[in-house]
């Protein structure tokens, strides 16, 4: 029974600076099983997005593999739902085209792939702005439009590296909200990236610490808060509870 | 939405020109200047009228070599700077070269091309091309260097083409360099033409305008001026028109 979607083997990794090797990821393992919400938490610089664009297969690792639905992936790049810090969007195309970007990759019709674009706007709060250029747009507006186009990739697990590191706290908040109901309806397999204990622990089923550079898993920690989650749980004693403990080895790690 | 052409001449610096005229006419005839020396505009505008099937004839033959060679510059400039951006070996050999090219004179240049290649049309397209096809080139390997190679990367994760990044990624962030690349070198093209013309011609406004010098008349070569003048604005404003047409996202960014 256990077959989990994604997993990381011991994955090594380093970058040649000034003629020095420096080592940014030291036999990292970790896995996410189907439909389950995985987080990597971190401070910065703890090579997070290094993993990440491994995963996606735009560096290859120095050492280990990483394994999607049981399939070795060698440094290829399979199909992701891969969707980096910046939001991306192509400044020179319709919020519309950049959604369906996926679809017309795939060779889907323009016709069908605007009509799934428009189909979902809604569920992203982006109606009445599918015309609109990405500079027309507000910072949240972009980063849902990114979503929404990282959703219409056709693959089961997706990886947030911090989608919502740019935006102001309440933005930040209400996203977050708003991508577990998402992510509810959609049911796919989500490795996150933050550097937020509270954004993390909100989110997830599970969550893996990382070190500082070079960057090790030092604790994984299963969140059993019942979901759906409701904004005010991150006032309940269980709450606060995994939040000491992710502070502390955070503490440990960064002495 | 910004309108087309709002960064050309706006209304107080026309009226400001026609002031400088009237001043320049009033002036003229007040002190008596004479018409070898200074003419006044009046008269200008009365060689314009009276000439203006042979200046028609001089102005065909200019504006001909001078878009011919435009065009060309135009072609090559693309070929070489993206055999540049794909080969960095050739960009490393060639770029330097190009740069030192531009210190060698174009009124040195044009007697020698007239001596190679006659008193023919071919000479003066083949300085237009020297001329212009400097800033386009250089503007193009700037804009190649300056795409976004995340947004490259993100279509590589979708699993897209070499055809589908260039035409989505690529060839967009180029645009806004190539057009003010083509800015600056259709201004030139005119008066490379009317250089190369200058030494040495059968027709075109360049060889006018020493004939005009030789029989003292003035007038006739400020005439040659205005239309030299006019012909530039007019490319030039051509030339934003096509970049507006071309560039619609660029459009709403002054709301």
């Amino acid at each position: 029974m256990h077959n989990p979607k994604l997993v990381i083997k011991e994955v090594s990794s380093s970058y040649v600076h000034h003629g020095r090797e420096l080592p940014v990821l030291n036999a990292v393992s970790l896995h996410v099983e189907q439909g389950e919400f995985v987080s990597l938490l971190g401070p910065s610089g703890s090579g997070k997005s290094t993993l990440l664009k491994i995963i996606a297969g735009l560096l290859r690792p120095a050492l280990g593999t990483v394994i999607l639905n049981g399939k070795e992936l060698n440094g290829r790049t399979v199909k992701m739902g891969y969707m980096p810090q910046k939001d991306l969007l192509l400044p020179w195309k319709s919020l519309l085209y950049n959604a369906a970007l996926p679809l017309l990759v795939q060779g889907t019709g323009k016709k069908e792939a605007y009509g799934r674009v428009r189909k979902l706007l809604p569920v992203f709060g982006l109606e009445g702005f599918e015309n609109c250029y990405p500079s027309q747009l507000s910072g949240g507006m972009r980063q849902r439009a990114a979503l929404l186009r990282t959703v219409l990739i056709d693959s089961e697990v997706i990886l947030l590296d911090e989608p919502f590191g740019a935006l102001d706290a309440l933005t930040r908040e209400r996203l977050q909200e708003w991508l577990l109901q998402i992510w509810e309806q959609f049911k796919r397999s989500v490795l996150f990236i933050t550097h937020s204990i509270d954004e993390a622990i909100y989110l997830s089923d599970r969550i893996y610490m990382i070190s500082e550079r070079p960057g090790k898993i030092v604790l994984e920690q299963v969140i059993s808060l019942p979901r759906p989650r409701a904004r005010d749980i991150v006032t309940s004693p269980l709450f606060t509870e995994y939040k000491q403990i992710l502070m502390k080895s955070l503490a440990n790690e960064s002495i | 939405m910004k309108k087309w052409g709002s960064t050309g001449a706006n209304l107080s610096s026309l009226a400001f020109l026609l002031l400088l005229i009237i001043v320049w006419e009033l002036t003229g005839r007040a002190m008596h200047i004479p018409e070898y020396i200074v003419p006044a505009p009046s008269s200008i505008l009365k060689v314009l009228l009276n000439n203006m099937p042979l200046l028609w004839l001089h102005t065909k033959t200019t504006f001909y070599a001078a878009s011919m060679g435009l065009v060309i510059a135009v072609i090559f400039a693309i070929v070489l700077s993206a055999f540049m951006d794909k080969v960095k070996i050739i960009k490393k050999t060639i770029y330097p070269l190009l740069v030192i090219s531009q210190t060698i004179p174009i009124i040195a240049l044009a007697p020698i091309m007239i001596i190679w290649f006659g008193f023919g049309i071919l000479p003066k397209v083949l300085v237009v091309v020297l001329v212009c096809f400097f800033p386009l080139a250089v503007n193009l390997i700037d804009g190649l260097e300056n795409v976004d190679q995340e947004l490259v990367e993100l279509l590589q994760v979708m699993k897209a083409g070499p055809w589908r990044i260039f035409k989505s990624v690529q060839m967009p962030s180029v645009l806004p360099y190539f057009f003010s690349g083509l800015k600056i070198a259709a201004t030139y093209s005119v008066m490379g033409a009317v250089i190369a013309e200058w030494l040495g011609a059968s027709a075109g406004l360049g060889i006018y305008m020493t004939r005009a010098m030789h029989s003292f008349s003035t007038s006739s070569f400020f005439a040659a001026i205005l239309i030299v003048v006019v012909l530039s604005m007019g490319l030039f404003k051509l030339i934003e028109l096509l970049a507006w047409l071309f560039m619609p996202w660029n459009r709403v960014k002054e709301e």
